[in-house]
Parts: structure tokens; C-alpha cells; sequence
């Protein structure tokens, strides 16, 4: 199924009769052992297969720890605290798991803004791009059921708030989100269910990951450059053994970043109200998604005004799930023929102010939206007394420091006791974490269209006119004698 | 485009600025002085201490909290406070059977007549529960439930740091008053802490006093409690203490246990020995932890370097 020709050789006599049976040897050959790659890729380029260990690891500690886990309400918490304390290593099955979906995230946000900055989506690449959306699409639904599993005070509050969400889809929302839940709120019939479709989807990722192999095997890798492989000789060298190694150095690397969470921070990417039971009269001062969630979560609480006939809260429901749809569409939205952000003076411009501006979505999705952004341009509070006065309400505010309060206090005094004086502090207004919300997230859908206009007006640097002159260096350039690929 | 990346800048700058910026409400939990053994990469339990931190457990929590995902032989296993190289089961161990057979427990299981019988407890069960229920929790407590104290540590932002924090700050018993005023003609009985009398409170105590904060019924002013003490402070609703009010009351004074080891019981030294238990209680395999996980650096630390030289030599020849 690869695009290239087969260099697969059968050595013995039990080789070549498999061969003419089921070719998998010949198939497992051309796919990760003779598989031309071009040889400028970076070590922004060593993610897809950092993300192949994260699924694996995930799917692994995941099938152990299913056989401890008890899927009830009554039973969900303490079986989870029990195989941190009474299951042989335990502890560490679950630490890798729970920081396991925190680095997948993480290694699926690099490669991503890898094929964005690269133009990895662009033609004959459209398909790839695709799968891997739908590879994010499924890993958001498999984090989401999976966080609810522990049965935490966040697990149920955030599950709430987010299945509550399909209860905003006009006609069948609430229908929708009574099917989702198994009823009429969430119970153990839906912790069950959650628990079921959390063992499902990993492997519809699976499936999805070899699609995804297929489709980037038919063209072949997109590089730094973004010019197509013009001559395989030259241009490229096989997967094996120069990748595997390039990706094995930076696999370890990665390891060891994910050892250092697992084993000295198992709790930093958490929530503390985790470790509170679920309780569903009890809900927590702040409901926030995990990190990764975060930019999403700000989206949907940036929209807070009504569109027409659109509701505010289905208006930031449709905003939410049109920021990772506008990915599925972005090779027909892109309209620049170059492919690599380096070629691009322009467009890489608005390419560091997209990862900013996702990175400060993130940072709303975590804070109050009410909260200043800069707490300390915020002006001090003023003092309000309110009473009644004729038998109406009736208010009088104070602004100032010491001198303030001292007016107010006094003001209240004067004022007889059937008034009924209260005073209270009304903050100064200010520019709110909701007002950045909202100004990020027009950035983030600007950037898109931005691209459809800057592709066709853009003034591109030259393109290297193939893969192999671009990586010789300026002084062997000079004699003429590049050194071949081996 | 310059602006464009001046503008990106900026706003990154100003998102860091943010994030240094401490979020209101609480007072931030801070660690006894010397912090805890417990942290850093190499940092292990002081066990000395997790073993006085039971005392206070068993002695003055243990009549409100429970402590439900604990049983007694968590006492005696591996990295425990009572573990004994010589009874690798902690079933055997005869002291942490002794600790058990302290507790009078019902029976979880039925006896030949079908009937729960009260028995002393062994290893293998779990930590006794003050109440049978959580109904039962609240009668018993004016309508507040005892938090189960399992996995505290890990349930609170600052972890030991907090219980630590909580348990010492207090406001000090002199220091409540008797207030009586008058309103709508009838005579108010108020119970009130003079905030400005406060040192505690360090750079949020109010310059000028009186400032009092009325204490609910049954209600105790701490200001590393989560809340709200805007609605109970009588002075500029703007600079109200932080924290809030808990249904718990101090609950230690000075040699309120006794320690078998002779270190003198003062408030400092039980919170400090009961957040450790606790923290012990909530991650009893930080020790094993921590040592696979320097196992695990070294040997990813090898590997790393291995594969680089391979990765220099295999591609040696390729320019790249």
C-alpha cells in the first residue's frame, strides 16, 4: 500500500512461501524498515511517533488497570484509592495513565502546530490531515470519559457541565442529553456506560492511527521545506535505521520528561477536588476541564450574548465545537500554493500570534471569568450603602480610601433604624479574564480567514529547489560536491 | 507585522504577570518552619513523626473523622510508621495488633447467630468510624460532616502545608469577646474577634481597631478556611479578613496528647506530627516512588545518551 517500490527480498524458503500467502513480512518491511523519508526532517518531526508510545502506554496500563477498577458509584473512588495502595505497583499503572493523557495531549498540541506551521494539511495531504482531526476528536471524547471514572468531585461537576452542553441543541437537546446519560441526570448507569465507550475509543484510535499511517504512506512525508521528494536517491534515506534512531533518541527524551511527572509531581497536572468523593450537592467554587481542555472551556465562556434567535449558551457551544471543525476544513481555507511557514514572511507572523493567543485561551479556561486580568490596574472598590428610604430601595456610594468608609459608616448612622442600612463593596469595573476571553477567540477563527486572504496576496520567499539542495551547507555548496546519501 | 509580533509579546508577558498574582480568598497555606522531610526528589516521611501524628489521630481527630480507605495493617506495611523488617505481613506484627485491638469496632462481617457483634479490632480492618453514618456524622455535629481524612492532604490545595496551617491559626481563645448591642429595641448577643488585635494575620491585619468579625453559632473564624467573611465584619467590607468559618473548633492545646517518646506536646509540634500522619496517609508509597523513580531516570538517562551517539553515528555521513 506504500507508495513506493518493495526492496523486500525473501531470505528462506519459509519467507518466500509466506510471501505468496499473506506478504505482511513484505508489508511490515516497506512501512518501517525501507521506507524512503526525507532526510531534513527536525525534531519538531519526532512527535508521530512519540504519540504512537503515548497510545500504546495508555492502552496498556488502561487494560490493567480495568481489571481493579470497579465502574459504581458507590465503588468508583475507594477502588481507585485501592490500586494505589494495594495493587503491586499500583500507584505507578495509575500515575503513568492519569499523566499519560496530560503528555499525549501534550505531544498531539506540538504535532499539530507542526502540520500547521509546516502545511503538513495541504495537498496531496488533505486526507492525513483529516484522520489526525478525527484522531484529536476521539482522544477529546476518550479524555472526557475517562476523567469522569474516578469518581472525583470534578469528574461529576465537570461531566455535568459538559453533557448539560448537548441539552443547549435546540429540539432534541435535552432528548440528546438524556440518552447520553442513561437518564434523567448522571448515576450509575452513566458512570458504566462512560466506562464502557472509555475502553472503546482507544482503540477506534487505534484503527484510526493505522489510517492515518496509510494516508501519510501513500504521498510520503511533508517536510520543513515543504518541497515534494523530487528523487528518492537524494532526497531521502530509508526509515530504518535513520529514523527509528532519531525517533528513539527523542523518545527517550520524552520519557524522561514524563517520568519526572509520573514519579517526582504524580499530582501537578491534577485537581485537588479530585480526591473529594463526588458529591452532587456539593459543587466546587471553580469547575475547570484538565489543562488541555482549557482553551476550548475559555471559548465556550468567552460567548455570553444571545445572537438572534441563538441563545448565549448554545452560541458558545457552536464557537466551541467550530474551533476544532474549522480544522477539518483548513486545507480548502489555506489558499497558498507554499507549503512551509518558512517561505511565508507574512503568514508565520500570524502563526506566532495564533500559538500566543492559544496559549492565553488556555489561560482564561483556567481563571475566574469575572477576575481582572491585571489585578492591579484594578481601581479600589467602592462603598455602597443601600436602604430603604419612603418605603423604596435606595443607594448611595462612596469612592475613596480610609476616608471613605469613615462617610459611609457615618452616612449610616444618620439614617434612622427603619432604613435598614447594609453596606457592601462593589469592585471598580475592569478589563475581565471574559472580555480576553472574547477578544482570543474572534483571534483564533481571525487567523483562519486570515490565511484564505494572506495566501492569495502573499509575497513568498523562494522555495529551495529540492529537498537535497537545501540542506547542504553554504560552504560544501561552493565546491559542487554535496556528500550522497548513503 | 511588527506590531503584530509586539502585541504577541506583550500579551505572553502579561499572562505570566497574571499568573504570579495570588488568588484571593484564603490565606496561602504555608509549611512549619524547616519545611517537610517529605519533599524534594530524595525527601522521605519522618517516621518518628508519622508515629506521634497517629497519636493525635487516635487521640483527638479520630472522635469526629474518619479515616475510611485506611485499615491497620497500612500501619505496619512497607514505608509505615510501624513496620518491622521482622513481620513482612503487618498481620503478624504484635504491636500493630495492639494498635488495633485498641479500637472496639462492630464487626463488619456476622457472627454464627447472624447478629454484628462488637469486637476489638485486627490488622486486617478497617480504621474504626466515629459514626455509623453520615446522618448520624451530622446530628452529631450541628449539621456539618467531619470530611473523612483518607486523602486530605491530597483533597486541599497546599496539602500538609494546609492542614498544618489550618490546625495552628487559629485565633487564640482570649481572644473572643462578648459583645452586646441593641437593634430594632431588641439586646444582641454577640461572640467577636477584634481582627485588629490579630497578629496572625501578618500584612492583612487592619491598621485601626476596633474591626470586629462576629463568629456564627457554632461557627470558628480561621483564616486558611475557604469562604467568605464579607457578611460577619463589621469594619470596611473591602479589606475583610481572609479565610472563613468552619464548624470545626480548635481542637489543640498545649500537651493535649501525650507523646510516649517525650517530645514535649505543644500546638506546633501536634499539627506538624498529624499533617505528616495525614500526608503519610494519603501517599503511603512516596517512598517507593521516589526510589523507582530515580532507578527509572538513570536507566532513561543511559538510554538517552546511547541513542545519541547512535543517532551522531548512524547519521554521520547523511547531511541532514
Amino acid at each position: 500500500m506504500s507508495g513506493h517500490e518493495s526492496t523486500y527480498t525473501p531470505n528462506s524458503a519459509f519467507e518466500r512461501w509466506l510471501d505468496k500467502r499473506l506478504p505482511i513480512i513484505r508489508f511490515a518491511n516497506d512501512t518501517a524498515i525501507s521506507f524512503p523519508t526525507p532526510k531534513n526532517l527536525n525534531y519538531w518531526y519526532v512527535f508521530g511517533a512519540i504519540l504512537a508510545i503515548c497510545l500504546v502506554i495508555q492502552i496498556v496500563t488502561g487494560i490493567i488497570l480495568a481489571m481493579h477498577y470497579e465502574a459504581s458509584v458507590a465503588g468508583a473512588f475507594a477502588s481507585v484509592e485501592r490500586i494505589m495502595r494495594d495493587v503491586p505497583f499500583g500507584w505507578l499503572l495509575r500515575y503513568v495513565h492519569a499523566n499519560g493523557a496530560s503528555m499525549f495531549f501534550f505531544a498531539v498540541y506540538i504535532h499539530m502546530f507542526r502540520g500547521l506551521y509546516y502545511g503538513s494539511y495541504k495537498a496531496p495531504r488533505e486526507v492525513l490531515w483529516i484522520l489526525g482531526c478525527v484522531i484529536f476528536l476521539l482522544m477529546i471524547a476518550t479524555a472526557f470519559l475517562g476523567y469522569m471514572l474516578p469518581w472525583g468531585q470534578m469528574s461529576y461537576h465537570g461531566a455535568n457541565v459538559i453533557t448539560s452542553l448537548f441539552g443547549a441543541i435546540p429540539l432534541v437537546g435535552e432528548s440528546l442529553q438524556t440518552w447520553i446519560l442513561g437518564g434523567p441526570s448522571i448515576g450509575n448507569q452513566t458512570l458504566q456506560r462512560f466506562f464502557s465507550l472509555h475502553y472503546l475509543l482507544p482503540f477506534m484510535i487505534a484503527g484510526v492511527v493505522v489510517l492515518h499511517i496509510w494516508a501519510l504512506h501513500v504521498p510520503g512525508n511533508n517536510n520543513p521545506t515543504g518541497v515534494e521528494v523530487q528523487d528518492v536517491e537524494k532526497d531521502t534515506v530509508p526509515f530504518h535505521p535513520y529514523y527509528t534512531v532519531k525517533d528513539g533518541f527523542a523518545i527517550a527524551v520524552f520519557l524522561i520528561l514524563f517520568a519526572y511527572f509520573v514519579f517526582y509531581a504524580p499530582n501537578a497536572l491534577g485537581h485537588a477536588d479530585q480526591s473529594i468523593e463526588a458529591n452532587p450537592l456539593v459543587t466546587p467554587a471553580h469547575i475547570v476541564p484538565e489543562w488541555y481542555m482549557l482553551p476550548f472551556y475559555a471559548i465556550l465562556r468567552a460567548i455570553t450574548f444571545n445572537l438572534g434567535p441563538i441563545d448565549a449558551k448554545l452560541l458558545g457551544v457552536i464557537f466551541m465545537f467550530a474551533a476544532i471543525a474549522i480544522l477539518f476544513v483548513l486545507p480548502w481555507i489555506d489558499t497558498s500554493k507554499v507549503k512551509s511557514m518558512r517561505y511565508r514572511p507574512v503568514a508565520r507572523q500570524f502563526f506566532v500570534g495564533f500559538v500566543a493567543v492559544c496559549f492565553l485561551l488556555g489561560w482564561c479556561g483556567a481563571a475566574n471569568p469575572d477576575d481582572a486580568v491585571i489585578k492591579s490596574l484594578q481601581g479600589e472598590a467602592s462603598l455602597v450603602v443601600s436602604y430603604t428610604a419612603d418605603g423604596a430601595l435606595a443607594t448611595s456610594t462612596y469612592k475613596g480610601g480610609e476616608e471613605a468608609y469613615e462617610a459611609a459608616r457615618a452616612f449610616m448612622a444618620s439614617l434612622p433604624a427603619a432604613a435598614a442600612p447594609s453596606l457592601e463593596a462593589v469592585l471598580a469595573p475592569t478589563f475581565q479574564f471574559r472580555h480576553l476571553s472574547l477578544i482570543l477567540t474572534f483571534m483564533y477563527f481571525g487567523y483562519f480567514i486570515l490565511l484564505f486572504f494572506i495566501g492569495l496576496g502573499e509575497k513568498t520567499k523562494p522555495l529551495p529547489e529540492s529537498i537535497h539542495k537545501s540542506v547542504l551547507r553554504p560552504h560544501k555548496a561552493k565546491t559542487g560536491n554535496p556528500v550522497p546519501a548513503e | 507585522m511588527k506590531t503584530f509580533r509586539i502585541l504577541a509579546i506583550s500579551l505572553a508577558g502579561l499572562a505570566f504577570a497574571g499568573i504570579a498574582q495570588a488568588a484571593g480568598g484564603a490565606k496561602h497555606p504555608h509549611a512549619p518552619e524547616g519545611g517537610w522531610p517529605f519533599e524534594g526528589a530524595t525527601g522521605e516521611y519522618d517516621l518518628a513523626s508519622v508515629q506521634r501524628g497517629y497519636a493525635v489521630y487516635k487521640q483527638v481527630c479520630s472522635s469526629c473523622h474518619s479515616m475510611k480507605l485506611m485499615s491497620y495493617r497500612n500501619l505496619g506495611e512497607k514505608g509505615g510508621p510501624f513496620y518491622d523488617p521482622a513481620y513482612p505481613n503487618p498481620n503478624d506484627n504484635p504491636f500493630v495488633k495492639a494498635l488495633a485491638a485498641d479500637n472496639e469496632i462492630v464487626s463488619p462481617t456476622p457472627n454464627d447467630i447472624g447478629e454484628f457483634e462488637m469486637r476489638p479490632a485486627s490488622p486486617a480492618d478497617r480504621f474504626r468510624s466515629p459514626f455509623a453514618n453520615d446522618a448520624a456524622a451530622r446530628a452529631a455535629n450541628g449539621g456539618a460532616l467531619p470530611p473523612d481524612l483518607s486523602v486530605i492532604t491530597k483533597a486541599r490545595p497546599g496539602g500538609a502545608s494546609y492542614v498544618y496551617s489550618l490546625l495552628t491559626g487559629y485565633p487564640d481563645f482570649e481572644m473572643y469577646e462578648d459583645r452586646v448591642t441593641e437593634a430594632n429595641g431588641e439586646t444582641v448577643y454577640q461572640t467577636v474577634i477584634d481582627m485588629a488585635k490579630f497578629d496572625k494575620l501578618g500584612a492583612d491585619k487592619p491598621q485601626h481597631g476596633p474591626a470586629y468579625l462576629i463568629q456564627p453559632a457554632a461557627q470558628y473564624y480561621n483564616p486558611y478556611m475557604a469562604g467568605d467573611t464579607k457578611p460577619n465584619y463589621l469594619g470596611d467590607p473591602r479589606h475583610a479578613p481572609p479565610g472563613g468559618f468552619l464548624a470545626m473548633a480548635p481542637q489543640l492545646v498545649p500537651d493535649r496528647v501525650e507523646y510516649t517518646d517525650g517530645t514535649p506536646a505543644t500546638v506546633e509540634q501536634m499539627a506538624h506530627d498529624v499533617a505528616q500522619f495525614l500526608a503519610w496517609a494519603g501517599d503511603p508509597k512516596l517512598k517507593a516512588r521516589k526510589e523507582t523513580g530515580l532507578a527509572t531516570m538513570v536507566y532513561l538517562g543511559i538510554l538517552t545518551i546511547l541513542l545519541w551517539f547512535s543517532y551522531k553515528r548512524i547519521w554521520r555521513k547523511v547531511e541532514h
